[in-house]
């Protein structure tokens, strides 16, 4: 049985863990010197010899994204912190920077120092204003003990950081997207390449990272590159912060080695809740990510698995679905979550996720037609690869993967209201129904 | 509505310096026009145009980019449930449903006296803790329909009510005032995380589950 790891989520019981006094207390700031003592193309290549793989959803190797930023150029370079964390199922980054927030902090100024950024801006989704708190006054923490500002801890290297609210758009997340976003533009992809690498914020060299990815960082300088690869296989080292919701008896944050199994995360979690105690299907990292069934709980959750079975690892969040589910259902509801959040800038994801919603609205009242199937797989396959970002392709995603594994309840949903067969109050929660 | 004023003005400016260029700083400036005013007005559009060098066209194709700015006051309280797929699924239609009733308003709808706005939220990245609420984008986890309609009956009571991991809840537009300046002296309040974000810690300790310590080399 693969045990949990926890690094850096070790102490989030310490009561004051967030704060600067207990993060220190706890080893907290003992990379920093240790890296401003190093040539920053050092780190880099320590980063790259870990094979830290990014944890925003592409699992893009980290070492090598900071190395494809061109020094000595004479520009300004920047490190943005995608922190919109709003992939439907990914909640790890949110608690990250509420429970562990100088952790996150003391990677930026790492980082920030490698690639020779002098400001860094961490992105925050604005839904979410304790988190942005949290970071925050991390941020004057460290800025009054030096650790933020000019000439850190006696090494000349200089460095500000921005924290910067979003104001609702998933989109943002799209790192490119993200980025005209903080240069106050509507939040809308732009067209690669030019990667950000090279042309980024204001069209200048930088990075953008994942908040956990950017964690990791810490823990790396201090601990060296060996220490890292004990955890999870060659190609997916480390450890990750799995975030398991849904239909268990114990939902919450574990963090592990990559290559648990979800069978061992399910044990850790308590068991599945509800239903008739089985797993009806989960997805491993997001909605945007294809869904597994029962088959695939002892399958490793590594990038390399994870594409093996024919979905992705993503934002390593898994989703626990029990036998009350309907697939139908689900997969409605995240169409319109796409829908919504379309940004609009292309037709195929624009007017894709319009009439995909309207036929699966059919489905869900037990109206659907054989028709209507070729219908919607014809519809998503002229969005996969045809769309201006990923987000076309993510919402492209769900019913194809549901088609593989419940095509049956589709069919019934062309005669029989999925309500029918799926009454809602069987998956809720709870009992109580009316209030009061 | 309260008024735009030099000060409002002078926080702007502050924000501004933030960034390297300030047109960076349009998405906190909205977020204090709305915090002031409680929506976003169009003499709210013009003084971010006037202060950034935007036309009132620029400034409004971003504002209507954003779902989290108004078109029309959102009253004394933001009310948003996440109807996202597992939310909802696991009893999120039912707590909408029941806050709806008990609001006598739909979707993006504020109740008769404009006290509560209700929202349909997506995924607001605390499925560990469906199904959830916000009150002021302040999170109110692990919900029912009767303690989500009891959270609407405090509220407007005048009682206290405090984030299942955040502050005592204050208004909506102290909430948009944090967005702009998010150093507001409440980010001890909420405490250590909660016992889902410790629910892996918690098994670890119990069965005596530990990382690796760090090797001579790295260490
Ligand atoms: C629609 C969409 C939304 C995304 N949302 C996020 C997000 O909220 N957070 C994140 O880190 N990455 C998100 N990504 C991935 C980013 O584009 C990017 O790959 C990532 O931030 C890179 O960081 P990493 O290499 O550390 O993973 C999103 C991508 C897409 C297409
Ligand atoms: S795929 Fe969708 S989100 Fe991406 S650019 Fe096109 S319309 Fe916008
Ligand atoms: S689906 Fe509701 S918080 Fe994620």
């Amino acid at each position: 049985m693969t045990p949990l790891t926890p690094v850096i989520t070790a102490h989030w019981d310490v009561p004051d863990y967030f704060t600067l006094e207990g993060y220190k207390r706890h080893d907290g700031y003992r990379a920093l010197p240790k890296a401003l003592a190093m040539d920053p193309d050092s780190i880099i290549a320590q980063v790259k010899d870990t094979g830290l793989r990014g944890r925003g959803g592409a699992g893009f190797p980290t070492g090598l994204k900071w190395s494809f930023v061109p020094q000595n150029d004479g520009k300004p370079h920047y490190l943005v912190v995608n922190a919109d964390e709003s992939e439907p199922g990914a909640c790890k980054d949110v608690p990250i920077m509420m429970a562990n927030p100088h952790a996150l902090l003391e990677g930026v100024i790492i980082s920030s120092y490698a690639i020779r950024a002098h400001h860094t801006f961490i992105y925050i989704r604005g839904e979410v204003p304790q988190a942005i708190r949290r970071v925050a006054s991390a941020v004057r923490e460290a800025e009054q003990a030096g650790l933020i500002g000019d000439n850190i801890q006696g090494s000349g290297y200089n460095l500000r950081v921005t924290v910067h609210s979003g104001a609702g758009a998933y989109i943002c997340g799209e790192e490119t997207a993200l980025l005209d976003s903080l240069e106050g533009r509507r939040g809308q992809p732009r067209l690669k390449p030019p990667f950000p690498a090279t042309h980024g914020l204001y069209a200048d060299p930088t990075v953008v990272n994942n908040v956990e990815t950017i964690a990791n960082i810490p823990w790396i300088v201090n601990n060296g590159v060996e220490w890292f690869r004990q955890f999870g296989t060659e190609k997916s080292p480390g450890f990750k912060v799995f975030a398991v919701s849904g239909h268990v008896n114990r939902p919450g944050i574990y963090e592990a080695p990559l290559g648990i199994t979800m069978r061992e995360l399910l044990d850790y979690a308590g068991g599945v809740r509800g239903g008739d105690g089985t797993v009806k299907f989960w997805i491993p990292g997001g909605s945007s990510v294809p869904m597994l069934t029962a088959d695939h709980l002892d399958t490793p959750l590594t990038y390399e698995a994870m594409a093996e079975a024919g979905t992705m690892l993503g934002t390593g969040t898994p989703m626990v679905f029990n036998s009350t589910i309907s697939v139908v259902k689900a997969v409605t509801r995240w169409l319109e979550f796409y829908k919504h959040e379309s940004c609009g800038k292309c037709t195929p994801c624009r007017e894709g996720t319009y009439w995909i919603t309207g036929v699966l609205d059919r489905f869900e009242h037990g109206a659907g037609t054989d028709p209507d199937m070729k219908l919607l797989e014809d519809l998503c396959a002229n969005i996969t690869g045809r769309s201006f970002c990923a987000l076309g392709d993510a919402a492209a995603t769900p019913y194809p993967a549901a088609m593989k594994y419940f095509r049956d309840e589709f069919e019934a949903a062309t005669h029989t209201p999925v309500d029918e067969t799926y009454p809602s109050a069987a998956s809720y929660l709870f009992t109580e129904l009316a209030p009061r | 509505m309260n008024p735009l004023t030099e000060q409002t003005r002078a926080s702007m400016a502050e924000i501004i310096h933030r960034y390297p260029h300030k047109r960076s700083a349009i998405m906190p400036i909205l977020h204090l026009a709305q915090s002031v005013q409680d929506e976003i007005t169009p003499e709210g559009i013009a003084m971010v145009a006037e202060v950034l060098d935007l036309t009132t066209a620029e400034v409004n194709a971003v504002a209507t980019f954003y779902t989290m700015y108004k078109r029309s006051p959102v009253g004394k309280h933001h009310i948003g449930i996440c109807t996202n797929t597992l939310c909802a699924l696991l009893g999120g239609d039912a707590v909408y449903d029941a806050v709806s009733e008990r609001l006598g308003a739909g979707h993006n709808q504020t109740d008769v006296d404009g006290t509560f706005w209700l929202e349909r939220i997506e995924c607001q990245a605390a499925c560990t803790h469906a199904p959830v609420m916000t009150v002021d984008w302040e999170f109110m986890d692990c919900q029912t329909p009767a303690s989500a309609v009891e959270v609407i009956d405090r509220l407007a009571r005048g009682e206290m009510v405090v984030s299942t991991r955040g502050p005592a809840i204050r208004d909506f537009q102290a909430t948009e005032h944090t967005l702009a300046f998010p150093d507001d002296g409440l980010a001890g309040e909420g405490g250590e995380a909660d016992a889902i974000m410790l629910a892996g810690l918690t098994v670890a300790n119990q069965r005596g589950m530990s990382a690796p310590p760090a090797t001579a080399q790295g260490a």
